[in-house]
């Protein structure tokens, strides 16, 4: 007979409950997922009580409390702390975005963190992107030019207004791992974050491999997995649209 | 000593860092066919290039007439005399070329109404040998960095470098005074590398993070300077720290300068724009260090702004909204999200910030790294670039939008350096084993340290002692202090507490290594400072107000070894590369 198993690690245990020792009177509960893959047990969800009176505003500046004061071992990615790096990617209370630019005060209750959805975890609340990182080179990311003189190329204000809200992707990856599409098919399907990538460079008036580029991500599951469901332009910090990008590349292709 | 199991690798050339020097020069070397690799603790864009914002300075001459040698002027005297002028002209020689590349890689930049690079005033930047303002700081509106850093990376993988990332470097592996290659720790699976290569280029950027406040990320962390300081090296003209005068009040988070240079203005309580009575000619575009000073001395006479009288005020409400949606972008969205404030109808509150290291490894502007023995040497197999390097270029305070200009050329020059000195496929030495197992001791001691001061305590102290001892104005005193403050929490170390003792992302230990290279930064700023009896740039001695330059018109050199430290110094090069340009003597420094 067929067994209907979880996956691996997948039942996430109770954790350690680790009570406030400061005697504030101003706690919150913060509950983070934990996995070491050093040792052979099921993630668990550790409960640390944080004296709020004196953390600063972010959910960064929570984690970094916690870690600082609390517990050094939990291990999360963290560099500029001001929304430009996109290392601090997580999923709090239920939706992906930094910890440094989230502030805590928008959230309510006890703060949950995860790890980024539907990312094999390498250790705690640290994904693993290196799918993804393969499928941003796919795109080519890079100009294409035959011009080889000394001088810039001439491109107009409103041709470079065409790639405001495309260029500035930090790759957080917060939109794709907030995909359904790309949950059940993340190997095949491109995403929104790199969909969006390989628009910035089809819509850039000096690049001059548009039509390759278009044909390469014309494709049933690259592209077309797509359904419009738009949870990426909802999860991305930093107010792009990577929906609008999608559609923009389907409507070239089909208007080509 | 546990037994770690070591993989091996060989490479012509070793890239450590993919900010925007490390991967211009990884693309330089693969261009150049040499079988290259660049390493890196974090994925390229997560690099704190990313978060440069005002632009990157290049007489283009695309808003008005410009010419390099006045570039070079500005810089010199933005250095306050203490950079070397060869460097200096190649860097602001090569600048146009370099910009212009970087558009043909495919950055984003602004544009003028004719189609060119959009270019802005900044700080210093002036036209005729410093007679009125000049735009040459070109913007990709105020994501300058981001763009470039996104752009080099496309171009790396264009050029198939091979990148091994969230790799942690331990130390540069040394024979007879050369450089052999690195160790380095593998976070994703906790196993320990070994990359024999016959050119190092160091390109780790700056230790913004031996402050408690700085605008740097956290992992500006220094490693590689470190990494040259316990391979015996020296580290140069460390007590030379940028402050950047805005910003963002109670976080630190960094507004350009861009911001000024677009028409935007400081204020003090009274309401007045201060920068006029120190800098009657450049006003809220004089060098940073101007600036910073200025403000700090509106706030210690009691003009600051706020319950503590303890920031200032920056305007851009008086700029046209769409002026600031096209150019600073990025400034409403911080000053909205860390300062609550509405740019278009609110002043943002700023106060000077840790901000750069002119500091670091010292270079020619080939990028060799030099020693002193006896006189200036290069060690062979071992280069540095972008901030971890001190060429210098900078000297006493570096220009806003020179830093960037900085990672590109020399950048470049490493790689067109490295090209003429390694032939693709050379032999490579065999490394003794005491060499790595040295390395590894460390590693291991640390990682299973069981005292009782965790790492996060020794750093705040470190952090904090650099913020009240080696502020922007300094004294006799506070140095004195700060020179036996600095050591306590590196003699803490002799009770660390490290409690994970995993090897996979085992960031309780990357902290660890992180703050054991960031102690030793501090105490060779603390000790250079301690015995540079001047004021120049950025070093501001409220004793010692003058430049001296019959004394100190030299580079520090900063040896140091546990907590000792050796301090020796170096002349500036008082000449031009080429006859191109003459020599600008020392003159006094006004804005």
């Amino acid at each position: 007979m067929v067994q209907l198993n979880l996956p691996a690690n997948s039942k996430v245990e109770k954790g350690q409950y680790y009570k406030d020792k400061t005697g504030s009177k101003n706690i919150r509960k913060i509950n983070i997922y934990r996995w070491d893959p050093s040792k052979n047990e099921n993630p668990r969800l550790d409960t640390y009580e944080v004296d709020m009176d004196n953390c600063s505003s972010k959910v960064l500046d929570v984690l970094n409390k916690i870690k600082n004061e609390i517990d050094p071992s939990i291990a999360y990615r963290r560099s500029c702390a001001h929304g430009v790096c996109g290392s601090c990617a997580m999923n709090m209370n239920g939706k992906n975005g930094l910890a440094c630019t989230k502030s805590h005060s928008e959230l309510d209750g006890d703060i949950d963190i995860y790890p980024l959805p539907h990312l094999k975890v390498l250790k705690d609340l640290i994904g693993d992107l290196s799918t993804l990182y393969k499928q941003y080179e796919s795109v080519e990311p890079w100009l294409k030019t035959s011009k080889v003189n000394d001088k810039e190329n001439i491109q107009s204000k409103d041709d470079r207004a065409k790639l405001d809200g495309l260029y500035e992707c930090i790759m957080c990856a917060c939109c794709s791992t907030s995909c359904p599409s790309y949950w059940w098919n993340g190997e095949k399907y491109l995403g929104p974050a790199v969909l969006l990538q390989a628009y910035r460079w089809i819509i850039d008036s000096r690049d001059e491999d548009r039509k390759e580029r278009l044909k390469k991500v014309a494709d049933e599951l690259k592209l077309y997995r797509c359904h419009t469901i738009l949870n990426c332009t909802n999860a991305c910090p930093k107010g792009l649209n990577p929906a609008k990008a999608i559609a923009e590349i389907k409507k070239m292709l089909a208007t080509a | 000593m546990s037994a770690y199991k070591i993989i091996d690798h060989e490479y012509d050339v070793v890239v450590l860092g993919a900010g925007g020097s490390g991967l211009r020069a990884a693309v330089g070397l693969s261009e150049a066919g040499l079988k290259t690799a660049c390493v890196s603790k974090v994925f390229p864009t997560r690099s704190h290039t990313s978060a440069a914002q005002g632009g990157i300075s290049a007489a283009l001459g695309n808003m008005g007439e410009d010419d390099w040698r006045w570039h070079m002027y500005d810089t010199v005297k933005g250095a306050d005399w203490l950079g070397d002028q060869d460097s200096i002209e190649y860097l602001c020689k090569e600048a146009p070329a370099a910009v212009l590349e970087l558009e043909k890689y495919g950055v984003p930049f602004s544009r003028t109404d004719d189609g060119k690079i959009y270019q802005r005033p900044f700080g210093g930047m002036t036209k005729n040998y410093g007679n009125e303002t000049v735009q040459r700081t070109c913007a990709a509106a105020d994501r300058t960095g981001h763009a470039i850093l996104h752009t080099l990376y496309g171009q790396a993988l264009k050029h198939n470098t091979e990148f091994f990332i969230e790799y942690f470097a331990l130390d540069l592996i040394m024979k007879d005074g050369a450089c052999k290659g690195i160790i380095a720790w593998n976070l994703n699976d906790g196993t320990i590398h070994r990359f024999r290569s016959h050119t190092t280029i160091i390109a780790t950027g700056g230790y913004g993070k031996v402050y408690y406040s700085a605008t740097s990320a956290h992992t500006c962390t220094g490693d590689g300077n470190a990494m040259a300081l316990r391979a015996g090296l020296p580290l140069q003209d460390m007590e030379f720290v940028q402050f950047h005068p805005t910003g963002i009040y109670g976080h630190g988070t960094l507004i350009s300068e861009g911001v000024r240079g677009e028409g935007g203005y400081l204020v003090n309580s009274k309401g007045e724009r201060f920068m006029e009575r120190y800098a009657p000619k450049a006003k809220d575009l004089a060098s940073r260090d101007v600036v910073s000073r200025s403000i700090a001395v509106e706030i210690n006479e009691g003009r600051g702004i706020g319950k503590e009288q303890d920031h200032v005020h920056l305007h851009i409400d008086h700029l046209d909204p769409k002026v600031i949606d096209e150019r600073l972008p990025g400034i409403s969205e911080a000053s909205k999200l860390f300062a609550n404030v509405d740019v278009t109808k609110e002043p943002i509150p700023v106060v000077p910030t840790v901000h750069y290291n002119m500091g670091g490894i010292p270079t020619n502007y080939k990028a060799e790294v030099l020693t002193l023995n006896g006189s200036e040497k290069t060690v062979p197999g071992l280069m540095a670039i972008g901030e971890a390097a001190c060429v210098s270029v900078h000297g006493a305070n570096r220009l806003g939008s020179n830093s960037l200009i900085d990672l590109v050329v020399f950048g470049r020059a490493a790689a067109k350096r490295a090209a003429e000195l390694v032939k693709p496929g050379m032999k490579h030495d065999e490394i003794d084993k005491n060499e790595t197992d040295r390395c590894l001791d460390r590693f291991d001691k640390l990682r299973n340290s069981e005292g009782s001061n965790p790492t996060s305590e020794l750093r705040l102290s470190m952090q904090k002692t650099m913020q009240s001892k080696c502020a922007v104005f300094r004294t006799e005193k506070t140095l004195k202090e700060g020179v036996d403050e600095i050591r306590k929490p590196y003699d803490g170390m002799d009770s660390l507490s490290v409690k994970d003792k995993s090897l996979i992302f085992n960031t309780d230990l990357v902290e660890t290594l992180e703050f054991d290279n960031l102690i030793r930064q501090a105490i060779t700023t603390m000790d250079s400072a301690y015995h540079r009896k001047e004021s120049r740039g950025a070093h501001a001695r409220e004793d010692f107000p003058k430049r001296d330059d019959e004394n100190y018109m030299q580079h520090t050199l900063s040896w140091c070894n546990g907590s000792k430290t050796k301090i020796n110094y170096r002349p500036v090069h008082r000449s031009t590369l080429t006859n191109d340009v003459q020599y600008f003597p020392p003159q006094e420094r006004v804005y």
